[in-house]
């Protein structure tokens, strides 16, 4: 590019950064009170639609001018409903677990009368004087956001504030230099594919470059597949411009003009926010023809998948582009090669396009100074299950699982002890506490036996079943199967088949090596990844958790207690106090009846061992029992009628 | 009756016939078409199946084999209430398969089934991106943070006295006049 028309291009990109910043200035408007409120998937099914709405009614009572702007996932899902107050003279504050009540005090006591009302306040954003900062908790002090560094801050849905806050100048920086130089960054960084496997992106970017052929494409893999993920679908809720920006700088760099944003159907919020922000960009010239006066175009849009894991997959996503079942193909011809309509093209997960921008801002340097040496940058995990401080936590790589799980998310609750971590969703493994020093990167996950993968991961404490753990995942992996492979579609059925007999107490001797044996047959006869993965959960926890398996085969007991079949719930008479009927009422098959005298029992032949009654038998009795295995629960003949 | 069933039908599927007439005879326009039908009717009836074969060139058993193949599409007309319970990760660890139980007990079908009178279907879906409440079940567009099998008969019945009432108002209006 030459000299002028770089300046024509940085010209363009600085009155476009001045718009959005009168802009942004303005919606803070003259008052200057702004309520930023998470909209996002969670913070709305915790009820931020009733929050928000009791916030005007409160503003416009009280008369007060202040602007809500709402914004996505801060990741922070287990405060959620999430509202943070920015009050001239004092630093933004950050309230969780908002409700309509805690919005209506929260105007008049602070936006009224100066009272921050300290009982409700997480934490402040800024250093202040006052109160204590977010960064005083391990939950917050110990990410790392690269990714999200926006998410939960900006409103999705204009494009001004991510440009205000910095976003597409690294575009504009890009398209002002050579496509070789972009991909020199990205190959410095060492950044690798965050869609599972960790393959260098500069090098597959290199690849597509090198294609002689034209009509190359770029696609951004959202199909996040994994049932127990969903960082992605956060990202492009939170912050879609990041992604489409990262999309923009990578088919600049490998010279594409066309782009595909590959999200799930299931996803419908998503969708609408990533095609409203393509829309947006466009009539800003940031994508369209002729990007910000330059003779780059691009033309991108939303292909909705319909929901099947395999199409995560590269080529079985590709196929299902094009209108077939999505089934994967043989590699190589990879990608890179002949992809989409035959054409090269780079796939790329959600994650590591929306990596870019903040590469090409900041160097390739840059990123290596975060996390480890083979795998730098950060990782995004969503922390689930059995754990305090639910949600997702961007942290650098290298970081321990057990400073992830104990000081970032704050432990296992309700004083239990912890069990296992599983990470990698459907392809991964269940890692027990011995695996607790285990750093967070590519590599040592591999070693451990899990995998990176999505980047899913569930806590579990002493009350889950490891065999059953195995049989959820098998189940879902058999029902995902293309069917193309025979050891993928027959073999995993046999294995779940073996494992829900276990789990049912029909094990059998040699029940074990069964499964080790067909597991490495899968593994070794299956063409795509999801074969390769799908035996890893029943390998890991045979190996971690041997025990457990022979205690359900042998002595037809499931020491978590979660195996339905093997376990029995009863009522202590002991305990029971008469009259009492509390659990009565909750139990969905009346079984519970009264006994000759007049204390409760539990019909074993009608029970569904839900647990109802367990949770509604008031604290100060606590008289209903679990026990596996079910013979050790006390037969209590119903009494005759009459 | 049964006149008002057919006479919809016929409209959905002229409906269906001018839509299709806007699509190109491309093979990468069929998931785009299946999912716009099943957006609109929220299901993908056998006969439109034909009609999107018949204009896309395709054999009849070459576009059902798609659309079977993917989750997303359905080929009978849910309940007026959809019913979807999530047995992603999370749910499932927080006892989400034991909801479904509940749901499926209650209305006297199955996962995938509609009731008799079409008010409720039951579904299972993967991760609804809430796993922070789990377990978390969908009605309709509402989601239900932190289920527990005591709770699904209130949403049940919530609707049900809806119902009621919605019927109760019809006969008073028609009474009236
Ligand atoms: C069964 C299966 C499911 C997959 N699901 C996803 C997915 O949901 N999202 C994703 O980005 N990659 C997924 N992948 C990995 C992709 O094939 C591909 O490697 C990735 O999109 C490349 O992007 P990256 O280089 O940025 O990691 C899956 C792979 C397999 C084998
Ligand atoms: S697993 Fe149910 S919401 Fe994520």
């Amino acid at each position: 590019m030459n000299h002028k028309s770089k300046e024509k291009l940085l010209e363009a990109f600085a009155s476009i950064k001045t718009e959005a910043e009168k802009r942004f200035e303005k919606i803070k408007g003259d008052s200057n009170q702004n309520i930023f409120i998470g909209m996002a998937t969670c913070g709305l099914a915790s009820g931020a639609i009733e929050v928000k709405r009791a916030f005007e009614e409160a503003l416009a009572e009280q008369k007060i001018n202040a602007h809500m702007i709402s914004v996505g996932c801060f990741g922070h899902c287990y405060a959620e409903p999430l509202v943070i107050i920015d009050k001239p003279g004092f630093p933004p504050i950050l309230y969780h677990n908002v409700t309509p009540g805690k919005a209506n005090l929260l105007v008049k006591a602070f936006l009224r009368d100066d009272d921050p009302v300290f009982e409700h306040v997480l934490g402040a954003m800024e250093e202040n004087e006052l109160i204590p900062t977010v960064m005083e908790f391990p939950r917050f002090s110990q990410e790392k956001r690269v990714v999200m560094a926006k998410c939960g801050l900006i409103d999705p849905e204009d494009i001004y504030q991510y440009i205000a806050q910095g976003g597409y100048s690294a575009l504009a920086k890009a398209l002002a230099v050579d496509p070789e130089q972009v991909i020199f960054e990205v190959l410095e960084s060492g950044l690798r594919g965050r869609g599972g496997a960790g393959f260098l992106t500069g090098k597959k970017w290199q690849f597509v470059q090198d294609a002689e052929e034209k009509g190359k494409v770029v696609i951004c893999n959202a199909d996040e597949g994994d049932p127990g993920a969903y960082m992605d679908r956060a990202i492009l809720e939170s912050n879609p411009h990041q992604v489409i920006e990262g999309v923009a700088i990578c088919a600049y760099a490998v010279g594409a003009k066309r782009a595909i944003v590959y999200v799930r159907a299931e996803y419908p919020l998503a969708v609408k926010i990533v095609q409203k922000a393509i829309e947006q960009a466009r009539e800003l010239r940031l994508l369209g023809k002729g990007i910000l006066g330059t003779d780059f175009d691009l033309d991108i849009r939303v292909f909705q998948g319909s929901g099947a894991f395999v199409c995560g997959e590269e080529t079985a996503l590709i196929q299902s582009i094009q209108g077939q079942r999505g089934m994967p193909q043989p590699r190589p011809p990879y990608p890179a090669q002949t992809g989409l309509w035959g054409k090269p093209t780079v796939i790329n997960n959600v994650k590591t396009l929306a990596s870019v921008p903040p590469i090409v801002e900041k160097g390739g340097k840059w990123l290596k100074e975060i996390g480890t040496k083979k795998s730098p940058g950060t990782a995004i995990f969503s922390v689930v299950g059995d754990t305090v401080h639910a949600g997702l936590v961007e942290i650098p790589m290298g970081v321990t699982l057990r400073s992830l799980v104990f000081d970032i998310c704050g432990g296992v609750p309700n004083q239990k002890k912890f069990k296992a971590v599983q990470i990698g969703g459907p392809s991964g493994g269940c890692l027990p506490e011995q695996f607790l020093d285990t750093p967070i990167d590519f590599d040592s996950l591999t070693e451990a036996g899990a995998m990176m993968g999505s980047g899913g991961m569930v806590v579990m404490d002493e009350n889950t079943c490891m065999i059953d753990v195995a049989r959820y995942f098998l189940d879902f992996t058999q029902h995902e199967s293309c069917g193309k492979c025979t050891f993928c579609r027959i073999g995993t059925k046999h294995l779940l088949d073996t494992l829900e007999r276990i789990t049912k107490g029909e094990g059998r001797d040699g029940d074990i090596e069964l499964l080790e044996g067909l597991s490495i047959d899968i593994k070794e006869g299956s063409l795509c990844g999801l074969g390769k993965t799908a035996p890893n959960p029943v390998l890991t926890t045979i190996e971690y958790f041997r025990d457990e398996y022979e205690a359900h085969i042998q002595e037809k007991r499931c020491p978590a207690m979660m195996c339905r079949a093997l376990t029995a719930y009863y009522i202590d008479l002991d305990k029971c106090a008469r009259g009492c009927d509390a659990c009565v009422g909750s139990c969905p098959t009346e079984s519970i009846f009264t006994t000759r005298d007049r204390k409760k029992a539990i019909d074993q032949t009608l029970c569904v061992k839900c647990g109802e009654c367990m949770t509604a038998c008031p604290s100060e009795y606590d008289a209903v029992r679990k026990v596996s295995p079910p013979e050790l629960a006390p037969k209590i003949e119903r009494p005759e009628e009459g | 009756m049964n006149l008002s069933a057919e006479t919809e039908e016929k409209v959905m599927f002229d409906d269906i016939a001018s839509m299709l007439r806007t699509f190109e005879e491309k093979r990468e326009n069929l998931m785009p078409i299946l999912q716009e039908i099943q957006e609109k009717y929220r299901y993908l009836a056998p006969p439109a199946l034909e009609m999107v074969a018949k204009r896309l060139g395709l054999s009849s058993c070459d576009v059902y084999g798609v659309a079977t193949f993917y989750n997303q599409f359905r080929f009978n007309p849910p309940g007026k209430h959809q019913i979807k319970v999530c047995l992603g990760t999370a749910c499932h660890v927080r006892g989400g398969d034991i909801i479904l139980e509940n749901f499926e007990r209650k209305l006297e079908i199955q996962a995938g089934q509609t009731t008799p009178d079409r008010e409720f279907s039951i579904d299972r879906v993967a991760c609804v991106g809430c796993c922070a409440l789990a377990p978390v079940a969908i009605v309709d567009d509402t989601v239900y943070g932190h289920m527990a099998p005591s709770k699904v008969e209130g949403v049940i019945l919530g609707f049900e006295i809806e119902k009621e009432r919605k019927e109760r108002e019809k006969q008073d209006s028609e009474s009236q006049e």
